[in-house]
This record gives structure tokens, sequence and C-alpha cells, in this order.
């Protein structure tokens, strides 16, 4: 325990605390309804592929959950050659 | 080819987790590439352990039923980058992982990674087994009491029976994990001695890891002990034992009791 400790609030304690917060305030919410995250990967990637050949393993998917607002970052390496041929309406 | 070590006990609480991530965390700053599993589904903690609890997206469900690719389910861990996590599920389907589909995701992440870890869930039942099926090392976890080393011993004998290696015919490679030793109580008497687990379970040490409230510290803000204090007692013990997983043949001290700083004393406090 190092002198400075103790002019802290509590150390490690509170950030375990906020730490916690923030997850079970996003699982209880989750618990029973279908992932967001999971919904909108699945619609997004369905439209991509729409337009392009995009191999699923080159699809990096990132979350960051915050406070009030959370991050999806995904990351799609698209190949150069243009849009998929699309079939000539009859 | 990469390795699986497979971090069990039979018994709960004794320290699979935190001795996973440390583990995991002091082999992957040697440069060996280190992939974490959590296999205890519907009560996921490792990625709590970790610092990675808001960034899971996809689990080893997803992955095992082919709803996830593998790639996008590993969480690369923000201060070694050499070192990722495979989440577990939150489901409360029991069923919800087969052996062909742990199979598939133990033989893909062997491609790729030195070390693959899987942390266990407590228990002997379908979960524990499935953690253990393709591990070609075991950890096993004890902690120096009576219950604990009994389950141990169960532990071992389910490695030795049921798992892939075992069913070829071929061994197991075993190793005691002794942790949360108290180092006052084994002074006292009051701790069933190393010495004595040792002979039971007649498997070699891997290291012995005091209690120390390091490892609550470095949980509480979601890190490894071994990062998060690195000069840490219960820290420099899972580096050593790291460090003999990779084969180095390090001599196993026996904790001492800690002497209390003058402060700590003096405000009546536990030793750090
Ligand atoms: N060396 C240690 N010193 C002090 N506390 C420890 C030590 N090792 C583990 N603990 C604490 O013991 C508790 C149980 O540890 P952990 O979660 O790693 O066990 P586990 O075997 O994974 O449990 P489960 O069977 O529930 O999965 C945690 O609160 C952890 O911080
Ligand atoms: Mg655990």
């Amino acid at each position: 325990m190092k002198l400075l400790e103790l002019f802290k609030r509590r150390g490690s304690a509170d950030e375990a605390r906020e730490r916690l917060q923030l997850l079970l305030a996003y699982e209880r919410k989750n618990r029973d309804q279908p992932d967001l995250v999971a919904a909108l990967r699945e619609e997004i990637m369905a439209v991509i592929a729409k337009h392009v050949a995009v191999d699923e393993d080159k699809v990096k998917i990132a979350m960051d959950r915050g406070e009030r607002v959370s991050t999806l970052e995904i990351d799609i390496e698209v190949p150069n050659g243009g849009l998929k041929k699309e079939k000539k309406a009859a | 080819m990469g390795k699986v070590i497979v971090v069990t006990s039979g018994k709960g609480g004794v320290g699979k987790t935190t001795s996973t991530a440390s583990l995991g965390a002091a082999l992957a700053q040697t440069g060996k590439n280190v992939v974490l599993i959590d296999f205890d589904v519907g009560l996921r903690n490792l990625d709590l352990v970790m610092g990675a609890e808001r960034r899971v997206v996809f689990d080893l469900v997803n992955v095992a039923q082919e709803n996830a690719k593998l790639s996008q389910a590993l969480i690369r861990d923000k201060r070694i980058n050499s070192l990722f996590l495979l989440p577990a599920s939150q489901t409360r389907d029991k069923d919800a992982l087969t052996e062909e589909g742990v199979g598939r995701v133990i033989a893909a992440l062997r491609e790729k990674f030195d070390y693959v870890i899987c942390d266990s869930p407590a228990g002997i039942e379908r979960g524990a087994q499935l953690a253990m099926r393709f591990a070609d090392e075991a950890v096993i976890v004890t902690n120096p009491e009576v219950s604990s080393v009994r389950d141990s011993d169960r532990i071992i004998g389910l490695l030795d029976a049921k798992t892939v290696k075992a069913e070829k015919g071929e061994t197991i490679n075993k190793h005691i994990l002794v942790t949360r030793y108290d180092a006052a109580r084994a002074a006292r008497g009051e701790m069933l001695s190393i010495e004595d687990v040792l002979e039971i379970l007649s498997t070699p040490l891997l290291g012995i890891i005091p209690e120390n409230q390091g490892v609550l510290r470095a949980s509480n803000v979601g890190s490894p002990v071994t990062l998060h204090e690195p000069t840490n007692v219960a820290a420099k013990a899972y580096v050593e034992a790291a460090r003999r997983l990779l084969g180095e043949k390090l001599p196993v001290a026996l904790p001492t009791v800690e002497k209390k700083g003058f402060l700590d004393r003096i405000l009546g406090r536990k030793a750090a």
C-alpha cells in the first residue's frame, strides 16, 4: 500500500463499481431481446453483398460500449474492380 | 501447430479465471501468440478480468455454431498485441456448444496461435469436459485444502480418460498450480503442505501463487495482475509459472510471510 493511496477515495474498488454498472445496465437491457449489433451487422453485410463480393474474413467488427453511447466499427476490405455485375432485368 | 492448454479444477472459485488471464498475459509478453477461450457458457467472466467486457461482439457459441467468423469474435488485448480473447456466451442454453463445434474452433485457433488456453467452468459435467476435450496439457488449479485437492483428483481422472489425447492412448501433460497459498496459515500448520498436495495427486508442480490483495485490485480494474502490478509477489509467481510452461527449469520457492509496512501496521491494515 503506497502512502499516496491513503488520499485517494477508494482506489480500484471505484473503478470496479463503474465498470460493473456500465456492463450490467447493458446486460439487463439486452437479456431478453435479440442483439442490436448482430442485427445491424447482418443487414449491413446483406446490403454490401448486393454490390460487391466480400470475403467475410475481411470484415472486422469492433465494439466499444460507453456510458451514454456505444460505437460499432465495421471495417470492410472491399476489393477493387467496381460493382458486381447485376443480372439484367428481364 | 499451437498447444492447447486447459485450466481446470473441479472445485469452483479456486482461481482458474485469474490464472488463465495471468498465465496467458505472461506467455504473450514473451512474444508468443496467445488466445484465451472462456468456456464458462452462461457465466462468462474472463472478459471482465481482462477488461474487455465493453468490447464483446461475438462469442464462442456464435463461432462454434458458425454464425460468426472467428476473426470477428476474437478481441485483441489493448496492452499486449499478441494476446487475444474469445469470450463465452451468456446464453442459458447448456447445450449451445457441441463437441464438433468446439473441435472446429480449436483446430482453427491451433493454426494461428502458439498457445490456446481454455478457461474451464467449475464442475465435472459437460462444460468442464468440453473445455478439456482437445487439450494437450492441463493446468490443474488447486487450493491447499481438502475439498479442492479431492476435486483435483477427480479432474485428473477425467483428463486421463475423457480427452481426445487420452482416448488415442497418449498421455496428457498435467501440472498442478497451487493458488491462494497463505504463508501465514501454512506457518501455523493450518494448511495442507505443498508436499502433501503433490504426493496425494502425484503430479508435478507448476508453481505456487500466494494469496494476495493485488489479485483483487487487478481484477477490479480489469487487468491480469502480471500487467497491473508486475512487481507483486503473485504476479512474479505467475510469470515464473509461465516460464516453466515454456519448458524452463526454474526452482519453485515457497512463498514466505510478508512483512507489513510501517504505515500498514499503524493503521492495522493487511499487507498489500
Ligand atoms: N492468489 C489470489 N489471491 C487473492 N485472491 C485470489 C487469488 N486468486 C484468485 N483470487 C480471487 O478468488 C476469486 C475466485 O477466482 P477466479 O474467478 O479466478 O476462480 P475460478 O476458479 O475461475 O472460479 P469459477 O469456478 O467460479 O470459474 C476471485 O475473487 C479472485 O479475485
Ligand atoms: Mg472462472
